[in-house]
């Protein structure tokens, strides 16, 4: 029977991705004066659960360096070790080897051995300060112990075969044996047990025929290389282990002296720590002889298929001791909502939303058909795709809501980037996240993280200001960048705010001058903002490693306009500069009002819709050079004439004869004049960039009941294009 | 009728692969999440065989070990802990606790089976 561990790496993957990202936030609460031992112990266990689940998929690098970190872990819950910053800073780095490793066993990028290396060290001396201490206090550890013992006895004591057993206490260590005796002649087992017996007290041997393991207990004052060496004359080293333990339950000492069998199971290293020498290739399993349902026990107890593992001598080793201690305290941990949730392909779902996308176009088509029916004479096909409307539109709802993820996903990740960098940069810097929960869609959260990162780096380099600046403009010293989500209308914003220098005007033209950009004194702060957008646009005085070559803020521009969003800059200079990101809740679906003009039909988002009228003719002006306004409750309104701008031949050309429909984007209103509403529609989003090329003043099209293809506006370029011509 | 085993891991790479090869085994298997979520079901399904995690959220191995031997129908159910350490401390403790036997991690699918069969058959 043999089962392909393959199928399940994936998940392993994706658990130990979640686990490394949980260990990273407690790690990043952590609070190195007071730490919380929830929060340890749940560090502890991310490390134990990957570490487990590593070996168990066979990826040995990345159970080495969780069981260091899991080694000092465990020190710092029981309170052995006190927990410093610096420790903090080992977890983090230790995190990042493990992703790397991760990602390298994902088959995505490579992993960095020598990063490993330098990180186990790390951790193996700071987990090490304990032991110096621990031993201080009881000095148990073997090599000590050894060193005591003169290297005469060996020869010396061949009278021991004749010792009784209650001389044993004489012999400084007990060991337990085991060996293949496979290939091992009857003859050469007995010149090795005649051998050992030279060193000291040979208590017990088992030979279990069956798996041809051999075990004896071995008590003598020797080392554990005299013994080793004893036996790699005869016994195949890979398949040696020798233990070193002391009895601890002493009445079943007593009872089954000579049984290792049983003895096994209490055995304990002497100092409460097993070597990994020996862990590595004792006992994977067995069971307890008086526990309920054991099996029969004295053939069952060990079976050592281990073995072939490459032993590792003596007391080279020992640096990488299993603590065994680990796992007696009471974990409880929030718990988790695992139980009541599935995983599942995040194709699977697009699939599921694309069916429901052609469902609705199939409902609208159904809906458009059956209206030609007389209401009356079908009144039950009439409440029958009236039902069949909700319904779809629920399903669609709730497929919609699979794909929504909170953004703290995405925010989860800027302590870390913040701690980093402020260190990095000696600045002090707090960072507060604030609608953490707000929900949107997957693939914009996993797109927006890149700009988004872009931003928090580019406030703390240029935005917060070194701690004596800060309080040399009255500032606290500690700045401050908070992270901002909420929803508003049919999107969710996005802030990037500090408290930091804000944006220097005149700089900003200066540079813009030099670098020939066409700008002049009377331009708006936000079109001076807007220059920061420009490729290759710098003004930091110094280029750092941080930020500051220019590169980025148009990439970020650019990969928040793809996502159908929009960027704002909004800064007092010496008070702090706000970023805003607006995006589309979700790019599949949208809610519109259908309009048309001559004999094509355009979709206007919902979301921008605040009114639609039929102005009176004295409303209407025209302004020279600015073309015609509308005047709605007092306010004067351009109007977009959307034949004009996509040169259609229209029913209707006076305004007062059309629809005018109230658009709001941006905080500015326009009315867009068209022939006619049609009727309020949900439409699936289908790219018109993939399918056609990228039209100005539209986002991109649907497919209508009927088959038809309609354009859908883009409401705010509209309304933006419609203010600058007034300007 | 196939054996059934509730099997304890709070690590979902690791229930699916014992899941998975003891159901291929021919065992039924119910999969819980940490301690509490096994007593749950504990208290619900018929059970042959327990194979638990020790380090675990919520509840660990040893507490639910303890907690299921204080239910009368599970006083001789044999209960396996498995548990990344080998050492003998920990051992002690889940024989304390009323382990009937315990299989260090990480295991090889063949292992588990192995040990399963010896006590369950």
């Amino acid at each position: 029977m043999s089962t392909d561990l393959e199928q399940f790496y994936e998940i392993f993957f994706e658990e130990s991705s979640e686990l490394l990202a949980d260990m990273e936030a407690c790690l990043l609460r952590l609070d190195v004066n007071s730490p919380d031992l929830e929060d340890l112990n749940a560090i502890f266990r991310a490390a134990h659960s990957i570490k487990g689940g590593a070996g168990t998929f066979g990826f040995t690098d990345m159970t080495e360096t969780t069981h260091m970190l899991e080694t000092l872990l465990d020190k710092l819950r029981k309170g052995e070790l006190e927990v410093r910053s610096e420790m903090i800073d080992a977890f983090l780095k230790a995190g990042d080897v493990i992703k790397e490793q991760l990602s390298a066993h994902r088959g995505e990028g490579q992993a960095n051995p020598e990063a490993a290396t330098a990180i186990c060290e790390e951790l193996k001396r700071l987990s090490e300060d304990a032991n110096v201490k621990k031993v201080e206090e009881s000095p148990v550890n073997t090599n000590a112990s050894t060193a005591f013992v003169p290297k005469e006895k060996t020869i010396s004591s061949t009278e021991s075969q004749s010792k009784p057993a209650d001389n044993i206490e004489e012999y400084t260590h007990s060991y337990c044996i085991e060996f293949s005796n496979r290939g091992i002649n009857d003859t050469e087992i007995q010149n090795l047990f005649t051998n050992l017996k030279l060193l000291g007290a040979l208590e017990a041997n088992t030979s279990d025929n069956l798996d041809e393991i051999c075990k004896l207990t071995l008590k003598t004052s020797n080392c554990e290389e005299d013994v080793w060496e004893a036996l790699a004359f005869v016994v195949d080293p890979t398949k040696l282990t020798i233990r070193e333990a002391v009895l601890v339950d002493k009445i079943e000492e007593t009872n089954l002296e000579g049984k290792i069998i049983i003895n096994e199971n209490l055995l304990i290293g002497k100092d409460g720590i097993t070597e990994t020498n020996t862990t590595a290739i004792t006992s994977d399993y067995g069971f307890f002889p008086e526990a309920p349902s054991a099996p029969k026990l004295i053939e069952d107890h060990v079976i050592n298929e281990n073995l072939q593992q490459p032993s590792i001598t003596g007391t080279k080793n020992e640096g990488q001791a299993t603590l065994s201690k680990s796992s007696s305290k009471i974990n409880t941990a929030p718990s988790s909502s695992e139980a009541s949730s599935i995983r599942v392909s995040v194709e699977k779902v697009d699939q599921m939303i694309n069916l429901v996308g052609e469902l609705v176009i199939t409902q609208a088509m159904l809906a458009q058909t059956a209206s030609q029916f007389d209401p009356v004479v079908f009144e039950k096909l009439h409440s029958g795709m009236n039902q069949l409307e909700r319904n779809t539109r629920d399903l669609q709802e709730s497929v919609m809501s699979i794909r929504m993820m909170p953004i703290s996903f995405v925010f989860s990740r800027y302590p870390r980037v913040v701690r980093d960098l402020a260190s990095k940069l000696s600045k002090q810097v707090e960072l507060k996240t604030v609608g953490e929960n707000t929900e949107l869609d997957k693939s914009l959260i996993e797109k927006i993280a890149d700009p988004l990162t872009h931003l928090v780096r580019n406030s703390l380099d240029h935005g917060i200001e070194t701690p004596e600046k800060r309080i040399a403009a009255g500032k606290p010293a500690q700045g401050t960048i908070t992270l901002r989500a909420f929803h508003q209308g049919g999107s969710i914003v996005i802030e990037v705010s500090d408290d930091g220098a804000g944006l220097n005007r005149g700089r900003i033209l200066a540079k813009a001058i030099e670098r020939g950009l066409s700008v002049h004194d009377g331009m708006t702060d936000q079109e001076v903002w807007s220059l920061i957008f420009e490729a290759g646009f710098s003004t930091a005085e110094a280029i750092t490693d941080v930020s500051g070559r220019g590169v980025g803020m148009d990439v970020v521009k650019r990969n928040i306009q793809s996502l159908g969003g929009r960027i704002d800059i909004e800064s007092i200079f010496g008070m702090g500069t706000r970023i805003s990101i607006r995006l589309p809740l979700t790019l599949a679906i949208l809610d519109g009002l259908s309009v048309t003009v001559g004999d094509q039909m355009f979709i206007v988002p919902l979301n921008y819709i605040t009114e639609s009228l039929q102005p009176r003719v004295s409303d209407i002006k025209t302004v020279s050079g600015q073309g015609k306004v509308v005047q709605v409750r007092g306010e004067y309104l351009p109007v977009i004439a959307l034949y004009e701008i996509f040169n259609l031949r229209p029913n209707v050309t006076a305004v007062h004869e059309g629809i005018l429909v109230i658009l709001e984007a941006e905080g500015h209103k326009a009315a867009l004049f068209v022939d006619d509403l049609v009727g309020q529609h949900q439409v699936v989003i289908k790219s018109l960039e993939s399918n056609y090329r990228r039209v100005q003043g539209i986002s991109g099209a649907t497919i209508m009941g009927d088959g038809k293809v309609a354009l859908i506006l883009d409401t705010t370029a509209l309304v933006l294009a419609s203010q600058q011509e007034a300007a | 009728m196939a054996k059934t085993i509730l099997a304890v891991d709070d690590s979902a790479s690791i229930r699916q692969m014992v899941s998975f090869t003891l159901k291929n085994a021919g065992y039924e298997v119910i999969e819980a999440v940490d301690g509490q979520d096994a007593l749950d079901k504990a208290n619900v399904h018929a059970v042959n065989l327990v194979l638990t995690d020790i380090n675990m959220p919520r509840m660990d191995g040893l507490k639910l070990l303890e907690l299921l031997r204080n239910l009368s129908h599970y006083k001789t159910i044999p209960i396996l802990m498995l548990t990344t350490e080998s050492g003998d401390e920990i051992k002690a403790k889940g024989r304390a606790a009323g382990a009937t036997g315990w299989l260090v991690k990480p295991f090889d699918p063949k292992r588990l089976l192995e040990v399963i069969k010896k006590v369950i058959g």
